[in-house]
């Protein structure tokens, strides 16, 4: 058939259309000249370069911590908001799941300096001289990652069937115990793979955490920024090319995580779909 | 649920029990979603409300907001939407565009791209999750490939001689630039939504539709393309919402040159420290963004009437 091969064709060039501009950023992370547009060579002194920068150390530190936070906090509030939801009743539920979806529809911007002025204002109405920093970034980063994580698990939750909770509960075992010895392990893929979407989300957030963190937080895409607008270095797409490792390193345990779990049970909940 | 007989509830545990297993619900206690709702509420929803009643303020010396309750930010705005100059009506009218145009192109792109994986690739997971890939890598670098791909001295097109007439091309720093930029980082969440819908098609139907005569466009447009929709619409909001706030792309690809609601917003809290302005503005994309998704359902649900 002509038309699937044309489609064939098409999706070849569609993904080098995705990969090579990344592709791109990668090989110049490898140049041995200063400039990024030069190919001076291949190298690895860019990679040195950046890891021996404190800038970027520091940033990605600091990132890596608050992404971890946001990660934890988010799943908690969002494992248990995932639990609530189904059974409520339908006049709770809809304007609870309107405020979720609205955390994740409203467009970045807008939230990035709404959280600014609630910060700002309500932080110096308490007297609180700098109230932003790292912290105000966490609490803005978990807001929306709270709804991302509620999404994961209750699709999950909501797939798997409650008999063997109904089970436990007759058998006379608490919520508690229930939750510990039947939903947490039947859930922990998908509250991983949760996890794993709001640690990327909160690490390569840019906007939100720049509106709203102080003058000493700077995360690595704060500092990305910088040297985009005020000129860039190979050492960027070193930062880059790590950066990129990392996430795919997480992209791929989170499949073979979610590929396992389909295995053992139906049903697979791709992360992101 | 509310269905639920009271005297079950009177029973004992047990029974009380077995009554709700009728009902097939999960059995955790509501109160579970109170730590998210107050985090929702306590830094979404009140962060919002300073915005608005920030909006009626003005500015006083430097930077401080002096809350005034008057409505002079939004007759300011008005009077230039209505006006001759129309500053900000332009930037409106971009925003608009840019958001349209950035929908119809990750639609146009991606759609063969998941119909391909949707009824024809054979690892499906592995196609789809490429695709996932580049949407979960940093926004600023995707943003920052364009900066170096679209430059006239990259490499590639020395090579090739091309570096004249791209540099007569002069897309960097124009609003082609954002508009590549807009097609390349959104089009993971066009192609999700798309293959979702594309994924559960029986493409027997479409065969049987060619088996009685119909030619391979009609059968598209009256099996392929109906049954599509929804992924088509989910996709066209989960582009188009965002890219109404956008302002990545504009200052890094469009050189900010070119303005639209998102740097235009962002301007007024990083330069022009005009708080009350910026609120405003913000509340009118809010406002503009809520009126369209309600006109948006309202002929959805239309549509599902009639269909």
């Amino acid at each position: 058939m002509t038309g699937r091969r044309l489609l064939g064709g098409y999706a070849v060039l569609a993904y080098v259309f995705l990969y090579a501009p990344i592709a791109v950023v990668v090989v110049f992370a490898f140049n041995g000249g200063r400039d990024v547009l030069y190919w001076q060579g291949f190298s690895t002194k860019w990679f040195e370069v950046a890891l021996r920068t404190p800038e970027i150390t520091n940033a990605l530190k600091l990132s890596v911590l608050i992404a971890l936070g946001n990660a934890l906090v988010a799943c908690v509030l969002g494992t248990m908001l995932a639990l609530a939801l189904p059974r409520m009743r339908p006049w709770v539920r809809t304007p609870i799941d309107a405020l979720a979806y609205m955390t994740l529809v409203t467009p970045e911007i807008v939230f990035a300096i709404a959280a600014l002025v609630f910060f700002v204002q309500a932080g110096n109405g308490v007297g609180l001289e700098n109230p932003l920093g790292w912290q105000t970034i966490l609490i803005a980063h978990v807001v929306f990652n709270a709804s991302v994580v509620a999404l994961v698990v209750r699709a999950r939750f909501v797939s798997m069937g409650q008999t063997l909770e109904e089970a436990s509960y007759d058998l006379g075992a608490g919520p508690l115990s229930t939750f510990r010895q039947i939903t947490l392990p039947r859930l922990a893929p998908a509250i991983l793979a949760g996890g794993l979407l709001a640690f990327t989300f909160s690490f390569d957030d840019f906007i939100t955490s720049f509106f709203v963190t102080g003058p000493e937080s700077e995360t690595l895409p704060i500092y990305i920024w910088g040297q985009l607008r005020f000129g860039v270095t190979p050492a960027i797409n070193a930062t880059a090319a790590m950066m990129l490792g990392f996430t795919l390193v997480a992209v791929v345990v989170a499949y073979l995580v979610l590929r396992r779990s389909g295995q053992e049970r139906e049903g697979t909940a791709l992360p992101g779909v | 649920m509310s269905a639920q007989p009271e005297s079950a509830r009177a029973d004992s545990g047990l029974a009380h029990n077995r009554s709700r297993a009728g009902s097939g619900g999960p059995r955790y206690p509501g109160w579970l979603a109170l730590p998210a709702v107050s985090w929702y509420v306590l830094f979404f929803l009140v962060p919002l409300g300073f915005i608005a009643v920030t909006s009626f303020g003005e500015v006083v010396g430097f930077s401080d907001v002096a809350y005034t309750w008057s409505l002079d930010n939004y007759r300011y705005l008005w009077d230039d939407i209505v006006g001759e100059i129309g500053l900000y009506r332009t930037i409106f009218l971009n925003t608009l565009k840019l958001s349209i145009v950035g929908t119809l192109s990750t639609l146009v792109i991606g759609f063969p791209l998941a119909y391909y994986i949707a009824r024809y690739a054979k690892h499906k997971t592995l196609l789809l999750l490429l695709v996932i890939v580049p949407f979960w890598t940093s926004f600023l670098i995707r943003a920052y490939a364009w900066l170096i791909v679209l430059d006239p001295e990259f490499p590639v097109f020395r090579a090739l001689g091309l570096s004249g007439f791209i540099e007569s091309q002069d897309l960097l720093f124009t609003p082609k630039a954002i508009y590549i930029g807009v097609a390349y980082n959104y089009l993971p969440l066009m192609v999700l939504p798309l293959y979702a819908a594309l994924e559960r098609i029986d493409w027997s139907l479409v065969e049987a539709a060619q088996d009685l005569g119909d030619p391979p466009w009609r059968a598209f447009r009256r099996i392929t393309l109906p049954l599509a929709l929804p992924g088509v619409l989910a996709g066209s909001l989960l582009v188009f919402i965002p890219l109404t706030g956008e302002y990545i792309i504009p200052v890094i690809l469009g050189g900010n040159k070119t303005f639209y609601a998102g740097n235009l917003i962002a301007q007024q809290f990083l330069e022009s420290r005009d708080w009350p302005l910026g609120s405003a503005l913000a509340m009118v994309v809010i406002g503009a963004l809520t009126i369209a998704l309600l006109v948006y359902a309202r002929a959805l649900g239309r549509q599902e009437q009639h269909g």
